[in-house]
């Protein structure tokens, strides 16, 4: 579904990504790892181009995104994501920051749109909150609603930029727990972690990020007993 | 002090200010509208047209409001020639160029101060750049320049009386006449600018309670 060819990106002299090589398939549940720096954030923002790649090719369903003739939001429409920081639209309601983008870049209608924001708001468990504005939300609430939201738009994929680094840890669970759910109803997800927890439970594949490089893939059995590459041990010995 | 004359002069104040509160309600929404402009021009991605906004407002701010006026008030009769253009226009155009270039600066600021992932979010639901700018940041970032909006209101109701030397009949242009007809020379000006004062206070007032109002509104 995803398949990136030889990524690099560069901020001036100084080389993020290396050359990154992977496909992630539908319904895939992929979560990368790897110290801070190492890329892997970088990595996940140009799948969905909001970081432009140096060099290389991404092709979302077998369109190569990184041309320039290619109409970026209509790409991204197909692509959720959610940050560290939420970013939720402080000056809209709940159901407003979940409602906006559909009724605003796909012209669904209101009364449509309202509906779709109910659906969304069960699954997150958050529905009595719809009429909320995001500042009187705790961490995690905001995060679900994010997700809410990226969900509206009925993307294909969704990209999680590690999405439970800025919370209290008291509230990490609920947001990997709706999460999980997303992963059991087949969504396809690049996940951005250091919950080693999930990234055993839920992903299918993991990615080992490090210096702009993927130094080792596998799946999470195979990844956490038997590490190969002389970083990941080192690295899992630190986290685990 | 001799204040004897406000009871015959006491209407030349009044249409006088009356004239100044038009200026500067003019100044201030055509300058906001024209700096909301001004400020897409600057953060446009072609040089060329960055540059043209950059060096209005470095104009509008390195020349005396007092040049600006002439030269609009010389310039646009040229421009239009034929057209009988009155006075209060030209200088209500005026004064909402010299607002919009500081206005614009201070949109700008306000821009910069939303936070970059707010963009990122928008962009990420499928908007594109003009939706995100105006459904996401902007509302944000005039949230947050409000009071300096404020002051920029209050700034156009003191510089509104410079429009005086051109023939504006406002607040300042009927003090001056009321001191040749009078005579005197200090008590009209004492009168206008309490006149000032009593607008620019009221304003200030209304202004913070504006501001309170858009507080509550992000804690329901």
């Amino acid at each position: 579904m995803i398949d990136v060819k030889d990524l690099h990106k560069s901020y001036g002299k100084s080389e993020v990504l290396r050359g990154i090589d992977v496909s992630i398939h539908k319904g895939e549940v992929v979560v990368v790892i790897g110290p801070s720096g190492s890329g892997k954030s970088t990595f996940l923002r140009c799948l969905n181009l909001l970081e432009k790649p140096t060099n290389g090719d991404i092709y979302l369903d077998k369109q190569n995104i990184t041309e320039k003739t290619i109409n970026i939001d209509k790409v991204r429409e197909k692509m959720g994501m959610v940050f560290q920081q939420f970013n939720l639209f402080p000056h809209k309601t709940v159901c407003q920051n979940i409602c906006h983008a559909p009724m605003r870049v796909k012209g669904m209608r209101q009364q449509e749109a309202k509906e779709l924001a109910v659906e969304l708001l069960k699954k997150v468990g958050l529905l009595e909150k719809i009429d909320m504005y995001p500042s009187s939300l705790s961490g995690g609430q905001q995060q679900r609603i994010a997700i809410a939201r990226a969900l509206a738009m009925k993307p294909e994929v969704m990209l999680f930029d590690e999405p439970t680094s800025a919370l209290d840890p008291e509230m990490v669970g609920e947001v990997l727990a709706v999460m999980k759910d997303l992963a059991k109803e087949g969504m396809t997800m690049v996940v951005v972690t250091h919950e080693m927890g999930f990234a055993k439970e839920v992903g299918d594949r993991i990615l080992f990020i490090d210096q702009g490089k993927i130094l080792e893939e596998n799946s999470p059995k195979e990844f956490f007993e038997q590490p190969k590459h002389p970083r990941t041990i080192d690295f899992l010995s630190k986290v685990l | 002090m001799n204040f004897s004359f406000l009871g015959d002069y006491y209407q030349f104040f009044l249409t006088g200010a009356y004239i100044t509160i038009i200026l500067a309600v003019i100044a201030v929404i055509l300058g906001s509208i024209l700096g909301v402009g001004l400020t897409l021009l600057r953060r446009s991605s072609i040089y060329i047209i960055r540059l043209i906004g950059d060096i209005y407002v470095e104009f509008i701010r390195g020349t005396p409001l007092l040049a600006q006026i002439y030269i609009i008030y010389i310039g646009v009769p040229l421009l239009f020639a034929g057209y009988d253009i009155p006075d209060l226009a030209v200088g209500a155009i005026a004064l909402s160029l010299n607002a919009a270039a500081y206005i614009s600066e201070t949109i700008r600021s306000g821009i910069e101060a939303v936070s970059r992932g707010q963009m990122e979010a928008a962009r990420s639901l499928g908007m594109n750049q003009r939706q995100a700018m105006f459904d996401i940041i902007l509302p944000q970032a005039f949230k947050n320049i409000l009071p300096a909006l404020g002051n920029q209101f209050i700034g156009s109701i003191k510089d509104s009386s410079i429009v005086s030397i051109i023939g504006v009949a406002e607040l300042m242009y009927k003090t001056t006449i009321v001191r040749g007809n009078t005579a005197l020379g200090l008590e009209p000006i004492l009168v206008a600018s309490l006149g000032y004062l009593v607008m620019t206070f009221t304003l200030s007032r209304i202004l913070g309670i504006v501001e309170r109002r858009l507080k509550t509104s992000d804690r329901r």
